[in-house]
């Protein structure tokens, strides 16, 4: 475990490194999101942009399925923590390099690129690559210039992070993203263009044949049972009929109650394989390879028999923010829209809810005349939606400017907060499935489907659990608890009906290191640290509320209500503050 | 006689995963990738697939006649096998194999060939890597 105590601390203003032993820090916050987030902690006066921290776990490179990469910054989106998710190989090549983390401060004085390995931190002059208009360019010179092939990890940003959008991605091995909260911007900022991580090593277990025995009982487990079937097969798209037909699928900007039988049928999971699939892709270490690819062929606009093929990673969320909510339902048409805001590095879930904000604002008349050079857009136009999306990327007037910022910013300035679908100025993932989901992305750290998923609630309706905010707010809180755990094990969520706890705490002993015997009670404890972190920097219940919207339009599991919300949030605050025995007393 | 010979039998269905590589480094009871004798990576980028290098048990193989200290030997059963305390490092059986399936140990400064083991084939979800045995007659 050795190699994940150490972190290597890089100045991109004083243009150095250092590398720091902190078997402290992984003792006591386990590794991923919990080390993370307290490094963030400590290092977040010495950046006026904040550090950013990667972290990786004691699970990483050992055990399939724990390449995760968490990285922990201030969201220039939110105004508060941020915190995103990372698959591909990062984490990975991270700890093969040697370190459990990674923190970089300051501004570079021109634009970079670091290169991070055995032998610490190096800075390459990214003066030739600053202003490409695509990811993948800047990726494949990248790529050239260092070695390291099948052992190595580009991570960069496009257009859309220099340009500081607050919403931009940071995109690593093509088709995995640190998506949401705006990471891309915070590297735009430091003027750093990428980090290109490599490194191969060996990882000493303390029981080796007890180590091999389980490994192997956890590869079966994850190729042969049905728990993986549905990320295997069809990838995450596979939710788009059945969320469709319970009426959970957000259609443009939930003003439609649903999509048609054709529409939803255009942009499931079997009609998207069966049109388009053409390759699919895992992250380091993980059997299942859940990444599915379109090839999409598209005739050149000035010369006939030329054609431009582009591989676009498509997933459920995608289709939603940047199909369904926009009222897009040609696939092709939506496979053009990912393609586009691939190429910019730009967070598609925002991307698509503010497009849909800026539709609805539209046609009610509340934008400045001249805000656009065309009439603004109605549901479906994806022509006009590609336009929108490249001006939001470069377009200099105040109202990009103010879209750059998010649609939280947009709706403070030209109204319409009714239907601005933000979650603590963070924007609507696609599960309109009932008041579990929405107060899950309220109440999550990250406001994030992924944290509690409160969705599985609404659509579990389990009675017992919505009979009164109390109830709700522990079920929620005790699941988000137990994913700060697998986050910290940097455990990817679509495994977590097999990393039990029981499983978790034989891992890790075969391995070498253990953990405490409640992981849930542990959950809780760095859930509150982060919680705390957010309160440090200005987080404030009273200001969390459902937007009206969410309210009026029908879900299929308990409707939601903001008497209720308030009710449950208040519950929540309330029990956070609990004994962690009192609260998962039976 | 049993003959054994790993093969890459279907290189289109590689996801990248790289559990082979996993699988080859457990062979020493470590975890991590530490000298694995097989690699996975990108053919140009993760949308062009991927290629995947291993010892393809050449029947004449460039390796073997490369080294001049004869550390390096061709067992009957399948496979190529190091002699370590012959081998004097000097590199010239990584030259000779073009296809780059003559890993290099760094700390040893010796290289690190496959034995035929199959473990990666056995780790391979989508049956990438097929380990086959062929029974050749005699002895």
């Amino acid at each position: 475990m050795k190699t994940l105590h150490r972190v290597l601390i890089v100045d991109m203003s004083a243009q150095s490194f250092i590398v720091e032993e902190r078997p402290d820090l992984f003792s006591d916050f386990i590794g991923g999101s919990g080390v993370s987030s307290a490094l963030l902690r400590e290092y977040r006066g010495r950046s006026p942009e904040g550090p950013i921290v990667f972290a990786v776990g004691p699970f990483t490179a050992l055990y399939p399925m724990a390449s995760k990469t968490v990285a922990s910054f201030l969201s220039p989106l939110t105004g508060n923590y941020g915190e995103s998710h990372a698959g591909g190989r990062s984490a990975v090549s991270l700890r093969m390099a040697g370190y459990g983390a990674l923190v970089v401060l300051g501004q570079a004085p021109f634009p970079q690129y670091l290169v991070v390995d055995e032998e610490g931190a190096r800075f390459k002059d990214a003066r030739s690559l600053w202003g490409m208009k695509n990811c993948s360019t800047p990726a494949r010179i990248m790529r050239e210039q260092e070695g390291g092939a099948g052992l190595r990890s580009i991570l960069r940003i496009g257009p859309a992070g220099e340009k500081k959008v607050s919403y931009a991605s940071v995109t690593t091995e093509t088709y995995r993203h640190f998506g949401r909260m705006g990471l891309g911007a915070v590297f735009g900022m430091k003027k750093l263009k990428g980090i290109v991580l490599k490194g191969n090593r060996g990882i000493r277990v303390s029981d080796p044949a007890r180590y091999k025995t389980l490994y192997q009982e956890l590869y079966k487990e994850m190729t042969e049972s049905d728990i993986m079937k549905k990320y295997h097969d069809l990838g995450t798209p596979a939710n788009i009929l059945p969320l469709h037909e319970m009426g959970a699928l957000p259609v443009c900007n939930l003003t439609r109650k649903s999509l048609t039988g054709p529409e939803a049928d255009s942009l499931s999971g079997e009609k998207m394989a069966a049109r388009f699939l053409s390759r699919r892709l895992a992250c380091a270490h993980c059997p299942v390879a859940c990444i599915h690819l379109a090839a999409l062929r598209l005739e050149a606009p000035s010369e006939p028999y030329f054609y431009q093929t582009s591989y676009v990673s498509y997933d459920y969320e995608l289709l939603y923010a940047l199909g369904s909510m926009i009222g897009v339902t040609e696939a092709r048409d939506v496979l053009r829209l990912i393609d586009r805001v691939e190429q910019y590095g730009m967070d598609a879930m925002s991307t698509g809810v503010i497009l849909a904000w800026i539709t609805e604002a539209g046609a009610k008349g509340l934008l400045p005349p001249g805000a656009f050079v065309k009439n603004p857009p109605s549901w479906g136009q994806t022509e006009a939606y590609l336009d929108l999306i490249d001006k939001i990327c470069f377009a200099p007037s105040p109202f990009f400017e103010t879209a750059r910022k998010g649609c939280a910013a947009l709706a403070e300035v030209y109204g319409g907060k009714d239907f601005a679908l933000v979650f603590g100025k963070n924007e609507m993932p696609g599960y309109h499935t009932g008041i579990g989901a929405h107060l899950g992305f309220l109440l999550g750290i990250r406001h994030s489907h992924l944290d509690n998923a409160g969705y599985a609630l609404d659509q579990k309706m389990d009675k017992e659990v919505f009979s009164s905010p109390d109830h709700l707010a522990l079920t929620l809180i005790k699941e988000e608890s137990f994913r700060h755990i697998l986050s910290s094990l940097v455990v990817c969520f679509f495994a977590r009906n097999i990393y039990s706890p029981s499983l978790i705490s034989e891992l890790s002993r075969a391995a070498g290191f253990s953990l405490p015997e409640s992981l849930l009670e542990k959950g809780l404890e760095l859930y509150r640290a982060k919680l705390s972190l957010k309160e440090e920097l200005g987080f404030r219940w009273e200001d969390l509320s459902l937007p009206r919207r969410v309210c009026e339009t029908q879900t299929p599991g308990p409707q939601p209500d903001q008497a209720f919300a308030r009710e449950t949030l208040r519950a929540a605050r309330r029990l956070l503050q609990d004994t962690p025995a009192t609260l998962f007393e039976e | 006689m049993m003959k054994i010979k790993l093969s890459v039998q279907n290189p289109q269905l590689c996801v990248g995963c790289q559990l082979c590589m996993y699988a080859c480094s457990r062979r020493s009871g470590s975890g991590g990738l530490g000298q694995p004798a097989i690699s996975v990576r990108s053919s140009g980028g993760m949308s062009k697939g991927f290629t995947i290098i291993v010892c393809r048990c050449c029947e004449e193989p460039p390796c073997v006649e490369a080294c001049p200290a004869g550390a390096l030997v061709q067992v009957k059963t399948g496979g190529i096998r190091l002699q370590k305390d012959k081998c004097t490092g000097c590199g010239l059986c990584r030259d000779a194999c073009i296809i780059g399936a003559v890993f290099w140990d760094p700390v040893a400064c010796q290289p690190d060939i496959c034995v035929q083991c199959g473990q990666c084939a056995l780790f391979c979800p989508h049956d990438v890597l097929v380990l086959s045995k062929s029974d050749e007659g005699g002895t």
